[in-house]
């Protein structure tokens, strides 16, 4: 038993040092920010040109709420203008989000930015994946997006 | 002191399920292969597994196992095991832990995904969660009294090559595993086979627990494939289980699968059942713990 409560503790220490280097703080929120902006703009053409299957679907923005709630909210925030502490994911409410086509956003859950934190989020069905894009572009961009950008 | 081992992880379970912050999971069935979907970065996911198993020629088992699955990063997911089991008419005993790691090799999705697996375990010779059936594994290994079994130690590196693909709704995912003691035995060899898809693939307008989009169904297929010295299906032992999950949306998931041997060297019928629930932001609670910066 002795052995494996050492290794027990080992490993302890391990997980809380993973944990504690996981997000390391060396770039700010906003260079973070830009650069997962940035992978919209590396969508393959066909890729943003995908049209939403689940554009004239009644109930998708619904759905797409509730799955915003289940997988998005976390890091993105409640009303996706950003998340708060050290998890915090970009706003998907600036106009670099809200201006990119259905297919980008698609394109871009569907790969992730697994680098930069984002994952990949292939393991939600394609029509899920749609209605949250639905959801994310029925937000529009928010009020305070807007008087950031105006000089 | 494994009865003591065994309150302190199930209070600890108890206590971070009810106080954390749940999340609606989206989990697969299995319960032997694995996937390409690694952990989120900074979740905690407790799971508790149980296998009930029938054994010819000895006593019918029930081995059980807690898995606690973080996501360091979006592309390394890290899982510490403690395995015990209770042999019918014998015992109860602890039998060893296992940590793994695994790591997404490519940036983005394709068609194809690998991931690279690497666990460590130290068991002792009455470890019956049968995670993984590699080489010669058969049912008949499993027939010394836990008294005799439990003196027999083993520790051993495993390694896995996942790959895997979500097409459609399906998932397909296929394990290469390769393990050895560490000892100057020879490296063994197993496969592990699967595939799931939801009951529906559009997500529905409201809450609901029953929604088919809850349930993913799917099957595995899994089995050893000799060693180094003696590659192939001789003397080896092969399951298929059809396997269920139900992702509630109180962030729990329960998950059931019966299990059928497929040759005289497997065990007959295995019965597996399992519940887990992931935690979000453990990575941020623990650091506020330790008196991190927000």
């Amino acid at each position: 038993m002795k052995p494996a409560y050492s290794f027990f503790l080992a490993s302890a220490a391990l997980v809380a040092t993973s944990i504690s280097v996981a997000h390391p703080q060396s770039k700010s929120n906003e260079n973070k920010n830009a650069e997962v902006y940035a992978e919209l703009g590396k969508a393959p053409e066909k890729a943003r040109n995908r049209a939403n299957p689940m554009e004239n679907d009644s109930d998708s923005i619904a759905a797409g709420r509730l799955l915003f709630e289940d997988h998005c909210a976390e890091c993105h925030g409640e009303t996706a203008e950003g998340g708060k502490g050290r998890k915090k994911g970009p706003s998907l409410r600036v106009p670099e989000v809200q201006n990119a086509t259905p297919g980008t956003l698609f394109w871009l859950l569907t790969n992730g930015v697994v680098r930069k934190g984002m994952p990949v989020w292939s393991r939600l069905p394609e029509p899920q994946r749609w209605q949250l894009v639905r959801y994310l572009k029925s937000l529009g961009v928010a009020q305070s997006s807007v008087a950031e950008s105006k000089p | 002191m494994p009865r003591l081992c065994s309150f302190l992880v199930i209070a600890f379970v108890l206590l971070t399920a009810v106080l954390s912050c749940p999340l609606s999971a989206q989990e697969n069935p299995y319960f032997v292969a694995y996937d390409h979907n690694l952990e989120e970065p900074g979740n905690l996911e407790i799971e508790y597994f149980s296998t009930f198993g029938t054994q010819r020629g000895g006593n019918n088992f029930h081995s059980y196992w807690t898995e606690f699955e973080y996501g360091v990063k979006a592309w390394w997911t890290t899982e510490f095991y403690l395995d015990a089991q209770t042999t019918f008419d014998d015992s109860t005993v602890y039998s060893g832990f296992k940590w793994e790691n695994r790591f997404r090799v490519l940036k983005h999705e394709h068609w194809m995904n690998p991931v690279l697996y690497v666990e460590y375990q130290d068991t002792n010779g009455t470890d019956k969660t049968l995670k993984e059936v590699v080489g010669h594994d058969v049912e008949a290994d499993f027939l010394a009294p836990n008294a005799e079994a439990r003196d027999e130690h083993a520790r051993e590196i495993e390694l896995k090559l996942i790959l895997s693909s979500n097409t459609r709704g399906w998932n397909f995912s296929e394990n290469i595993i390769a393990e050895k003691k560490l000892s100057a035995e020879p490296w063994e060899f197993g496969y592990a086979l699967a595939a799931s898809r939801p009951l529906s693939l559009v997500g529905s307008a409201k809450r609901c627990s029953f929604c088919k989009q809850n349930f993913v169904a799917g099957v595995e297929m899994y089995g050893g494939l000799g060693d180094r010295h003696s590659f192939g299906l001789k003397d080896t032992s092969h399951y298929l289980a059809p396997a269920v999950a139900w992702n509630l949306p109180s962030g729990w998931t329960l998950r059931l699968s019966p299990g059928f041997g497929l040759n005289d060297n497997s065990h007959k019928f295995l019965l597996r059942w399992g519940i887990s629930r992931e935690i979000a932001g453990f990575g941020e609670m623990v650091r506020h713990v330790f008196g991190g910066k927000s």
